[in-house]
């Protein structure tokens, strides 16, 4: 099971890749839209990137929910698998 | 319509002899193949194992979050269209957004976007199709992202005529700034068809030359032994603006784009029309819109693509159009070296006819060894200069539907 800080890591990883905002940016209290800019296409890309990278599902009806960097980080550790 | 004068005051190119308008010129004036073997393994049973990819690759030159938001073909539109944007000046001007408009073609769309979502979508599920695959994959997006990327806003458009659509596009330009609906727009054509599907569809259609075992042999126009075209990829931007608009600005004028003919065959879906009575109609008619004469054409940038029928079909309308005056023309096929680039030929080879007019110079035509004797016309197989004075020049461009796209150019 990966670590807060590892999901946080490969979070901002991900983040980088998919919108090119510098990796030690993506911090736990950033929100996606309006401090990092990712626009609603680019999450998506996100959340199934996340998906694959840590094993989880992330319904569309809970996406909406990801406002920061803290929250999405706190819904994949809660949903990994044990 | 109004008979406002129309000029080219920017090119743009990315293409299988140069990343940039300066390199390409180069190459083709100095009779560079931009041909090779496709090395990816997809290639291995392909009947025509042989492309020209773009010279430089445009990751090297976009930004890394923009590019993976655009389809290849929608990464060369914008990396030619920037060029061409800042070559007319217009970057570091101060521009009317609402007068400006683009009209950027594709022949085949982001296919490779498509094709690649759909190899997702069969091996991982719905889940792993990418949410930017239809803004990356439809045709209209190399237009939509140029018109973003410099702020146009008096309409930005896509002409879809297989591989006349670059000319199309050029003349939808033409007419916009005629009609008075823009002052200024970025037109070309852009295409990345290099895959295997569209290479295995155009090889079993008989379409291209299957000299795998010579690339740069292989697109030869008018030569005895020619036997299909060879598939190219890129882009061609032009800038184009009302005369008016470029004289006050104090614009670099390179010609003036005087007129376009477009007719269609009704003849066959792939077949051209063996008389080429709409190629002739074509030319007629860019030249009657220019105000040109037969004895002012002094070059044509031919479609020639290299296959056994077209050449020789758009020779005997070239006679026809010019009513057997062609003593004075020098005729070039491009395509010998940069392949075709099916809705981005009509871009690159007018933009190659502008800068014959612009430089007096006429890039050769390689690989005519042993000239078709049904052909008679003047054939450049070396660099041939172009005479001083008050000139035109007419560029080509046929596609599979039986479109027809003649563009008129005048030396400035």
């Amino acid at each position: 099971m990966a670590s807060t800080e590892e999901i946080r890591s490969g979070l901002a990883d991900i983040v980088n890749e998919v919108a090119g905002i510098p990796a030690d940016t993506v911090q736990l209290d950033k929100s996606f839209t309006d401090d990092l800019d990712v626009d609603s296409l680019s999450m998506v890309e996100v959340v199934v990137a996340a998906e694959e990278q840590f094993g989880v599902t992330i319904p569309d009806d809970d996406v909406k929910n990801l406002k920061t960097v803290g929250d999405a980080v706190a819904y994949i550790e809660n949903a990994q698998p044990a | 319509m109004s008979s406002a004068r129309v000029v080219v005051t920017g090119l743009g190119a990315t293409s299988p002899v140069g990343g940039t308008v300066t390199d390409t010129w180069s190459a083709l004036l100095a009779g560079t193949s931009g041909a090779r073997v496709l090395e990816e393994e997809w290639a291995t049973d392909l009947p025509a194992r042989i492309a020209a990819r773009v010279a430089v690759e445009p990751t090297e030159v976009l930004e890394r979050v923009k590019a993976r938001r655009l389809d290849r073909s929608g990464q060369f539109a914008l990396v030619a269209a920037l060029e061409a944007w800042a070559d007319s000046g217009l970057a570091d001007a101060d521009v009317d957004h609402e007068r400006l408009g683009v009209a950027i073609a594709s022949g085949i769309g982001g296919v490779t976007t498509l094709l690649s979502n759909y190899d997702m979508l069969r091996a991982k599920g719905p889940r792993l199709v990418s949410p930017l695959a239809i803004p990356m994959l439809m045709p209209n997006s190399p237009a939509a992202n140029v018109g973003l990327a410099i702020g146009a806003r008096a309409g930005v458009h896509t002409p879809v005529s297989a591989c006349a659509s670059g000319n199309e596009a050029i003349a939808h330009g033409l007419d916009m700034i005629r009609l008075g609906r823009a002052d200024v727009v970025v037109v070309g054509g852009t295409e990345a068809a290099i895959h295997p599907l569209p290479m295995a569809a155009f090889a079993n259609m008989g379409a291209l030359s299957r000299r795998n075992d010579d690339p740069t042999a292989a697109s030869r126009p008018w030569d005895v032994d020619r036997d299909g075209f060879l598939l190219g990829e890129g882009a061609a931007v032009l800038v184009i603006e009302s005369a008016e608009h470029a004289e006050a600005r104090g614009a670099r004028v390179y010609a003036e784009l005087a007129g376009a003919g477009i007719t269609a065959d009704s003849h066959d879906i792939a077949q051209p029309d063996p008389a080429g009575l709409g190629a002739t109609r074509a030319m007629r008619t860019a030249l009657v819109e220019g105000g040109l004469e037969p004895r002012d054409v002094v070059h044509i940038n031919a479609h020639a693509t290299s296959t056994p029928q077209g050449d020789v079909a758009e020779c005997l309308a070239i006679t026809n159009a010019l009513s057997g005056e062609t003593d004075h023309v020098v005729i070039t096929s491009t395509k010998s070296m940069t392949g075709h680039l099916l809705g981005a030929a009509g871009a690159l080879e007018s933009m190659a006819t502008v800068l014959a007019l612009h430089h007096r110079v006429v890039p050769p035509t390689i690989n005519l060894d042993t000239r078709d004797s049904a052909v008679k016309l003047d054939l450049a197989t070396e660099q041939r200069t172009l005479p001083a004075g008050d000139v035109a020049a007419l560029n080509n461009s046929f596609g599979f539907g039986g479109h027809n796209v003649a563009i008129a150019f005048r030396s400035a």
